[in-house]
Protein backbone atom coordinates (compact mmCIF):
# COMPACT_ATOMS: atom_id res chain seq x y z
CA UNK A 1 0.00 0.00 0.00
CA UNK A 2 1.14 3.54 -0.76
CA UNK A 3 1.42 5.93 1.73
CA UNK A 4 -1.44 8.28 -0.04
CA UNK A 5 -3.70 5.34 -0.29
CA UNK A 6 -3.16 4.36 3.09
CA UNK A 7 -3.80 8.42 4.08
CA UNK A 8 -7.15 8.03 2.36
CA UNK A 9 -8.47 5.27 3.94
CA UNK A 10 -7.24 6.16 6.98
CA UNK A 11 -9.22 9.47 6.89
CA UNK A 12 -12.20 7.65 5.73
CA UNK A 13 -12.09 5.29 8.42
CA UNK A 14 -11.63 8.26 11.27
CA UNK A 15 -14.05 10.44 9.66
CA UNK A 16 -16.75 7.11 10.08
CA UNK A 17 -15.44 7.04 13.81
CA UNK A 18 -15.17 10.37 14.84
CA UNK A 19 -19.16 10.52 13.66
CA UNK A 20 -19.78 7.52 15.08
CA UNK A 21 -18.05 9.04 18.43
CA UNK A 22 -19.99 12.25 18.45
CA UNK A 23 -23.24 11.02 17.78
CA UNK A 24 -23.46 8.46 20.33
CA UNK A 25 -21.71 10.53 22.71
CA UNK A 26 -19.12 7.45 23.42
CA UNK A 27 -16.03 9.33 21.55
CA UNK A 28 -14.58 8.21 18.91
CA UNK A 29 -11.31 7.70 20.15
CA UNK A 30 -11.63 4.09 21.68
CA UNK A 31 -12.14 2.68 18.36
CA UNK A 32 -9.30 4.66 16.08
CA UNK A 33 -6.49 2.10 17.68
CA UNK A 34 -8.16 -1.32 17.13
CA UNK A 35 -9.18 -0.02 13.76
CA UNK A 36 -5.58 1.26 12.55
CA UNK A 37 -3.74 -1.98 14.38
CA UNK A 38 -6.62 -4.94 12.71
CA UNK A 39 -7.59 -2.91 9.85
CA UNK A 40 -4.64 -1.51 8.64
CA UNK A 41 -1.62 -3.51 10.68
CA UNK A 42 -0.02 -0.39 12.21
CA UNK A 43 2.20 -1.00 15.08
CA UNK A 44 0.09 -0.81 18.24
CA UNK A 45 2.90 2.11 19.40
CA UNK A 46 2.03 4.31 16.06
CA UNK A 47 -1.86 4.05 16.64
CA UNK A 48 -1.89 4.66 20.60
CA UNK A 49 0.44 8.09 19.57
CA UNK A 50 -1.74 9.15 15.95
CA UNK A 51 -4.98 7.98 18.58
CA UNK A 52 -4.00 9.92 21.18
CA UNK A 53 -3.75 13.19 19.12
CA UNK A 54 -6.75 12.91 17.79
CA UNK A 55 -8.46 12.21 21.09
CA UNK A 56 -6.89 15.97 21.72
CA UNK A 57 -8.55 17.94 19.05
CA UNK A 58 -12.02 16.06 19.69
CA UNK A 59 -12.10 17.27 23.02
CA UNK A 60 -10.76 20.82 22.84
CA UNK A 61 -13.27 21.29 19.91
CA UNK A 62 -16.39 20.01 21.92
CA UNK A 63 -15.22 21.43 25.10
CA UNK A 64 -15.26 24.88 23.33
CA UNK A 65 -18.97 24.60 23.06
CA UNK A 66 -19.73 23.20 26.91
CA UNK A 67 -18.24 25.39 28.48
CA UNK A 68 -20.29 27.64 27.85
CA UNK A 69 -23.48 26.38 28.67
CA UNK A 70 -22.24 26.50 32.14
CA UNK A 71 -22.72 22.46 32.99
CA UNK A 72 -18.55 22.51 33.45
CA UNK A 73 -17.59 22.36 36.86
CA UNK A 74 -13.67 23.71 36.33
CA UNK A 75 -12.82 23.67 39.44
CA UNK A 76 -13.79 19.68 39.93
CA UNK A 77 -12.05 19.57 36.60
CA UNK A 78 -8.96 21.17 37.76
CA UNK A 79 -8.63 19.42 40.60
CA UNK A 80 -8.72 16.02 39.42
CA UNK A 81 -6.75 16.87 36.13
CA UNK A 82 -3.44 17.00 38.84
CA UNK A 83 -4.52 12.93 39.14
CA UNK A 84 -5.36 12.54 35.30
CA UNK A 85 -2.07 14.28 34.25
CA UNK A 86 0.69 12.19 36.88
CA UNK A 87 -1.45 9.26 36.12
CA UNK A 88 -0.53 10.01 32.06
CA UNK A 89 2.56 10.75 32.77
CA UNK A 90 3.14 7.44 34.84
CA UNK A 91 1.46 5.62 32.18
CA UNK A 92 3.69 7.16 29.14
CA UNK A 93 6.42 6.11 31.47
CA UNK A 94 5.73 2.49 31.84
CA UNK A 95 4.55 2.14 28.37
CA UNK A 96 7.47 1.08 26.51
CA UNK A 97 8.00 -1.83 29.13
CA UNK A 98 4.64 -3.25 28.65
CA UNK A 99 4.75 -5.67 25.37
CA UNK A 100 2.39 -4.46 22.76
CA UNK A 101 0.56 -7.87 23.45
CA UNK A 102 -0.56 -7.34 27.00
CA UNK A 103 -1.73 -3.56 25.80
CA UNK A 104 -3.95 -5.38 23.23
CA UNK A 105 -5.09 -7.69 26.02
CA UNK A 106 -6.13 -4.45 28.06
CA UNK A 107 -7.95 -3.06 24.97
CA UNK A 108 -9.69 -5.70 24.71
CA UNK A 109 -11.08 -5.64 28.14
CA UNK A 110 -11.75 -1.69 28.04
CA UNK A 111 -13.62 -1.84 25.05
CA UNK A 112 -15.92 -4.85 26.36
CA UNK A 113 -16.19 -2.77 29.35
CA UNK A 114 -17.18 0.53 26.98
CA UNK A 115 -20.02 -1.70 25.74
CA UNK A 116 -21.37 -2.53 28.26
CA UNK A 117 -21.57 0.95 30.38
CA UNK A 118 -23.30 1.91 27.17
CA UNK A 119 -26.04 -0.83 27.09
CA UNK A 120 -26.73 0.04 30.57
CA UNK A 121 -29.61 2.75 31.55
CA UNK A 122 -28.47 5.64 33.16
CA UNK A 123 -30.20 6.06 36.24
CA UNK A 124 -30.15 9.86 37.88
CA UNK A 125 -29.09 9.85 41.34
CA UNK A 126 -31.02 12.22 44.23
CA UNK A 127 -28.50 15.42 44.01
CA UNK A 128 -26.83 15.86 47.80
CA UNK A 129 -26.92 19.42 48.96
CA UNK A 130 -25.03 18.01 52.23
CA UNK A 131 -21.86 19.42 52.50
CA UNK A 132 -18.59 17.08 52.74
CA UNK A 133 -15.51 17.81 54.31
CA UNK A 134 -12.85 18.04 51.14
CA UNK A 135 -15.62 19.73 49.34
CA UNK A 136 -15.89 22.27 51.28
CA UNK A 137 -12.98 23.15 52.03
CA UNK A 138 -11.55 23.02 48.18
CA UNK A 139 -14.77 24.90 47.36
CA UNK A 140 -16.33 22.11 44.48
CA UNK A 141 -20.10 22.55 44.93
CA UNK A 142 -21.55 24.56 42.58
CA UNK A 143 -24.69 24.68 40.41
CA UNK A 144 -26.00 24.48 37.25
CA UNK A 145 -28.34 25.83 34.89
CA UNK A 146 -31.81 24.27 35.15
CA UNK A 147 -35.36 25.28 33.67
CA UNK A 148 -36.14 28.64 35.49
CA UNK A 149 -32.72 29.11 37.45
CA UNK A 150 -29.90 27.12 39.06
CA UNK A 151 -29.92 24.00 40.79
CA UNK A 152 -26.81 23.33 43.92
CA UNK A 153 -25.09 20.49 44.05
CA UNK A 154 -22.70 18.99 46.34
CA UNK A 155 -19.48 16.97 45.69
CA UNK A 156 -19.36 13.49 47.35
CA UNK A 157 -15.73 11.02 48.32
CA UNK A 158 -13.32 13.66 46.82
CA UNK A 159 -10.16 11.31 47.65
CA UNK A 160 -11.64 8.18 45.93
CA UNK A 161 -12.51 10.27 42.98
CA UNK A 162 -8.75 11.61 42.97
CA UNK A 163 -7.72 7.92 43.09
CA UNK A 164 -9.58 6.54 39.83
CA UNK A 165 -8.80 9.87 38.16
CA UNK A 166 -5.46 8.89 38.46
CA UNK A 167 -6.20 5.13 37.13
CA UNK A 168 -7.81 6.84 34.07
CA UNK A 169 -5.25 9.13 33.51
CA UNK A 170 -2.30 5.68 32.90
CA UNK A 171 -5.00 4.15 31.00
CA UNK A 172 -5.48 6.92 28.84
CA UNK A 173 -1.80 7.09 28.11
CA UNK A 174 -1.51 3.34 28.19
CA UNK A 175 -4.41 2.85 25.16
CA UNK A 176 -4.40 6.21 23.84
CA UNK A 177 -7.80 6.95 24.40
CA UNK A 178 -9.46 9.66 26.34
CA UNK A 179 -10.88 7.11 29.09
CA UNK A 180 -14.03 9.25 29.41
CA UNK A 181 -16.00 6.28 30.40
CA UNK A 182 -13.83 5.81 33.70
CA UNK A 183 -13.52 9.66 34.23
CA UNK A 184 -17.47 9.85 34.20
CA UNK A 185 -17.78 6.86 36.24
CA UNK A 186 -15.38 8.34 38.63
CA UNK A 187 -17.56 11.94 38.68
CA UNK A 188 -21.08 10.60 38.52
CA UNK A 189 -20.89 7.22 40.34
CA UNK A 190 -17.85 8.27 42.91
CA UNK A 191 -18.23 11.71 43.59
CA UNK A 192 -22.23 11.92 42.94
CA UNK A 193 -21.90 14.83 40.44
CA UNK A 194 -24.96 15.43 38.38
CA UNK A 195 -24.59 13.18 35.20
CA UNK A 196 -24.87 16.53 32.64
CA UNK A 197 -21.73 18.07 34.83
CA UNK A 198 -20.06 14.82 35.01
CA UNK A 199 -19.80 14.42 30.71
CA UNK A 200 -18.98 17.94 30.09
CA UNK A 201 -16.49 18.07 32.60
CA UNK A 202 -14.71 14.84 31.42
CA UNK A 203 -15.05 15.93 28.05
CA UNK A 204 -13.15 19.41 29.32
CA UNK A 205 -10.40 17.19 31.20
CA UNK A 206 -9.78 14.72 28.70
CA UNK A 207 -7.61 17.14 26.22
CA UNK A 208 -5.71 18.11 29.02
CA UNK A 209 -4.94 14.71 30.53
CA UNK A 210 -4.50 13.01 26.72
CA UNK A 211 -1.71 16.38 26.05
CA UNK A 212 0.79 15.27 29.01
CA UNK A 213 1.03 11.97 27.74
CA UNK A 214 1.27 13.20 23.91
CA UNK A 215 4.08 15.02 24.95
CA UNK A 216 6.08 12.19 26.40
CA UNK A 217 5.38 9.58 23.35
CA UNK A 218 6.37 12.88 20.74
CA UNK A 219 9.85 12.45 22.07
CA UNK A 220 9.43 8.54 22.40
CA UNK A 221 9.01 8.82 18.61
CA UNK A 222 5.26 7.32 18.88
CA UNK A 223 3.71 10.16 16.74
CA UNK A 224 4.21 10.03 13.02
CA UNK A 225 3.25 12.65 10.63
CA UNK A 226 2.32 10.41 8.01
CA UNK A 227 -0.48 8.49 10.23
CA UNK A 228 -1.24 11.04 12.61
CA UNK A 229 -2.52 13.69 10.06
CA UNK A 230 -5.15 11.63 8.61
CA UNK A 231 -6.60 10.24 11.83
CA UNK A 232 -6.92 13.96 13.25
CA UNK A 233 -7.97 15.31 10.34
CA UNK A 234 -10.83 12.42 9.68
CA UNK A 235 -11.44 12.32 13.43
CA UNK A 236 -12.04 15.96 13.57
CA UNK A 237 -14.12 16.35 10.27
CA UNK A 238 -16.44 13.20 11.48
CA UNK A 239 -16.68 14.80 14.65
CA UNK A 240 -17.50 18.00 13.72
CA UNK A 241 -20.18 16.76 11.12
CA UNK A 242 -21.62 14.92 13.45
CA UNK A 243 -22.64 17.61 16.23
CA UNK A 244 -24.34 19.11 13.47
CA UNK A 245 -26.72 16.40 12.61
CA UNK A 246 -27.27 15.23 16.13
CA UNK A 247 -30.48 16.77 16.73
CA UNK A 248 -32.03 14.63 13.84
CA UNK A 249 -30.34 11.67 14.19
CA UNK A 250 -32.07 8.26 15.94
CA UNK A 251 -29.29 7.79 18.41
CA UNK A 252 -30.76 4.67 19.51
CA UNK A 253 -30.10 2.62 16.70
CA UNK A 254 -26.28 4.23 16.51
CA UNK A 255 -25.92 3.28 19.94
CA UNK A 256 -26.33 -0.48 18.97
CA UNK A 257 -24.41 -0.21 16.35
CA UNK A 258 -21.26 1.28 17.84
CA UNK A 259 -21.73 -0.86 20.58
CA UNK A 260 -21.54 -3.80 17.90
CA UNK A 261 -18.06 -2.76 16.41
CA UNK A 262 -16.97 -2.33 19.97
CA UNK A 263 -17.76 -5.88 20.67
CA UNK A 264 -15.89 -7.01 17.50
CA UNK A 265 -13.28 -5.03 17.98
CA UNK A 266 -12.84 -6.26 21.74
CA UNK A 267 -13.09 -9.68 20.84
CA UNK A 268 -10.44 -9.27 18.25
CA UNK A 269 -7.77 -7.56 20.45
CA UNK A 270 -8.24 -9.99 23.18
CA UNK A 271 -7.61 -12.75 20.81
CA UNK A 272 -4.70 -11.10 18.64
CA UNK A 273 -2.90 -10.12 21.65
CA UNK A 274 -3.32 -13.54 24.03
CA UNK A 275 -2.06 -15.49 21.39
CA UNK A 276 0.78 -12.74 20.98
CA UNK A 277 0.39 -11.85 17.03
CA UNK A 278 0.14 -8.13 17.66
CA UNK B 1 -7.22 34.50 52.57
CA UNK B 2 -8.71 37.24 50.14
CA UNK B 3 -11.63 35.82 49.37
CA UNK B 4 -14.26 36.99 46.34
CA UNK B 5 -16.94 38.20 48.50
CA UNK B 6 -19.79 38.91 46.20
CA UNK B 7 -20.60 36.07 44.71
CA UNK B 8 -22.33 37.26 41.76
CA UNK B 9 -19.45 38.98 40.57
CA UNK B 10 -17.29 36.04 41.09
CA UNK B 11 -20.07 34.19 38.81
CA UNK B 12 -19.51 36.90 36.50
CA UNK B 13 -16.32 36.52 36.37
CA UNK B 14 -16.04 33.03 36.02
CA UNK B 15 -18.53 33.11 33.26
CA UNK B 16 -16.11 35.88 31.21
CA UNK B 17 -13.17 33.49 31.72
CA UNK B 18 -15.15 30.26 30.75
CA UNK B 19 -15.73 32.12 27.23
CA UNK B 20 -12.49 33.45 26.66
CA UNK B 21 -11.34 29.40 27.20
CA UNK B 22 -13.73 28.13 25.26
CA UNK B 23 -12.58 30.79 22.30
CA UNK B 24 -8.85 30.08 22.80
CA UNK B 25 -9.69 26.00 22.72
CA UNK B 26 -11.20 26.58 19.27
CA UNK B 27 -8.78 29.22 17.55
CA UNK B 28 -6.07 26.63 18.91
CA UNK B 29 -7.47 23.61 17.60
CA UNK B 30 -8.59 25.56 14.12
CA UNK B 31 -4.92 26.67 13.89
CA UNK B 32 -3.39 23.25 14.48
CA UNK B 33 -6.08 21.46 12.06
CA UNK B 34 -4.94 23.93 9.23
CA UNK B 35 -1.15 23.73 9.58
CA UNK B 36 -1.40 19.75 10.02
CA UNK B 37 -3.68 19.91 6.57
CA UNK B 38 -1.41 22.00 4.52
CA UNK B 39 1.91 19.71 5.98
CA UNK B 40 -0.33 16.92 5.41
CA UNK B 41 -0.94 17.74 1.75
CA UNK B 42 2.17 18.72 0.73
CA UNK B 43 3.54 15.64 2.69
CA UNK B 44 1.30 13.30 0.48
CA UNK B 45 2.72 15.28 -2.61
CA UNK B 46 6.24 14.74 -1.67
CA UNK B 47 5.95 11.25 -0.28
CA UNK B 48 2.49 9.95 -1.45
CA UNK B 49 3.83 7.19 -3.95
CA UNK B 50 6.55 5.87 -1.17
CA UNK B 51 5.16 2.13 0.40
CA UNK B 52 3.67 2.77 3.24
CA UNK B 53 4.50 -0.17 6.01
CA UNK B 54 3.98 0.42 10.06
CA UNK B 55 3.74 -2.77 11.02
CA UNK B 56 7.58 -2.91 12.67
CA UNK B 57 7.96 -0.02 15.61
CA UNK B 58 11.47 1.67 14.61
CA UNK B 59 10.58 5.29 16.34
CA UNK B 60 10.58 8.32 14.92
CA UNK B 61 13.87 10.49 13.58
CA UNK B 62 14.99 12.47 16.30
CA UNK B 63 14.11 15.49 14.03
CA UNK B 64 10.92 15.03 14.30
CA UNK B 65 10.94 13.78 18.00
CA UNK B 66 11.98 17.00 19.90
CA UNK B 67 10.64 20.90 19.47
CA UNK B 68 14.07 22.10 18.44
CA UNK B 69 14.24 19.63 15.82
CA UNK B 70 10.67 20.31 14.59
CA UNK B 71 11.57 23.76 14.38
CA UNK B 72 14.41 23.58 12.32
CA UNK B 73 12.70 21.20 10.05
CA UNK B 74 10.56 23.10 9.27
CA UNK B 75 12.85 25.76 8.24
CA UNK B 76 14.59 23.44 6.25
CA UNK B 77 11.23 23.10 4.34
CA UNK B 78 10.50 19.34 5.40
CA UNK B 79 6.91 18.61 5.09
CA UNK B 80 6.74 16.11 7.49
CA UNK B 81 8.00 18.61 10.44
CA UNK B 82 5.64 20.79 9.12
CA UNK B 83 2.47 18.05 10.72
CA UNK B 84 4.49 17.74 13.24
CA UNK B 85 4.54 21.77 14.17
CA UNK B 86 0.53 21.54 13.87
CA UNK B 87 0.38 18.38 16.05
CA UNK B 88 2.81 20.13 18.16
CA UNK B 89 0.04 23.41 17.83
CA UNK B 90 -2.24 21.04 19.49
CA UNK B 91 -0.55 19.45 22.21
CA UNK B 92 -0.41 23.04 23.49
CA UNK B 93 -3.82 23.92 23.14
CA UNK B 94 -4.75 21.93 26.75
CA UNK B 95 -1.54 24.03 28.18
CA UNK B 96 -2.25 27.34 27.11
CA UNK B 97 -5.77 26.80 28.47
CA UNK B 98 -4.36 25.29 31.96
CA UNK B 99 -2.13 28.89 31.45
CA UNK B 100 -4.61 30.89 30.93
CA UNK B 101 -6.97 29.13 33.96
CA UNK B 102 -3.90 29.66 35.95
CA UNK B 103 -3.77 33.38 35.15
CA UNK B 104 -7.61 34.13 35.85
CA UNK B 105 -7.22 32.25 39.50
CA UNK B 106 -4.78 34.39 40.33
CA UNK B 107 -7.06 37.88 39.30
CA UNK B 108 -9.15 35.93 41.18
CA UNK B 109 -7.03 35.79 44.29
CA UNK B 110 -7.72 31.75 45.18
CA UNK B 111 -4.75 30.45 46.69
CA UNK B 112 -5.67 27.00 46.80
CA UNK B 113 -6.84 26.93 42.66
CA UNK B 114 -3.99 28.53 42.03
CA UNK B 115 -1.73 26.20 43.42
CA UNK B 116 -3.83 23.27 41.97
CA UNK B 117 -3.49 24.95 38.57
CA UNK B 118 0.80 25.48 38.99
CA UNK B 119 1.09 21.58 39.50
CA UNK B 120 -0.96 20.85 36.50
CA UNK B 121 0.68 22.98 34.36
CA UNK B 122 4.09 21.81 35.53
CA UNK B 123 3.09 18.19 35.29
CA UNK B 124 2.16 19.28 31.30
CA UNK B 125 5.21 21.30 30.56
CA UNK B 126 7.21 18.44 32.34
CA UNK B 127 5.90 15.91 30.11
CA UNK B 128 6.33 18.19 26.82
CA UNK B 129 9.92 19.74 27.48
CA UNK B 130 11.75 16.58 29.00
CA UNK B 131 9.40 13.84 28.33
CA UNK B 132 12.07 11.44 27.46
CA UNK B 133 12.38 9.50 30.39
Amino acid sequence: MTTLTLALFVVGGSFCAGMLGSLTGLGGGIIIVPMLSLLFHVQLRYAIGASLVSVIATSSGAAAAYVREGFTNVRVGMLLEVATTAGALSGAAVSGLIPTSALAVLFGLVLLFSAYRSLQRREDHALLTTPDKWAARLRLDSTFPIAGGEQPYSVRRVPAGFALMYAAGILSALLGIGSGIVKVLAMDQTMRLPFKVSTTTSNFMIGVTAAASAGVYLHKGYIDPTLAFPVMIGVLAGALIGARILSGANTTRLRQLFTIVVVIMAVEMLYKGARGGI
Amino acid sequence: MTQPTDASARRWSDHQVEQLIGRLLQIGVLLAAVVVLVGGVWLLLQHGGTRADYSVFAGEPAMLRSLTGIVRGVAAHDSRALVQAGLVLLILTPVARVALTLVAFVIQRDRVYIVVTAIVLALLLYGLVYGRA
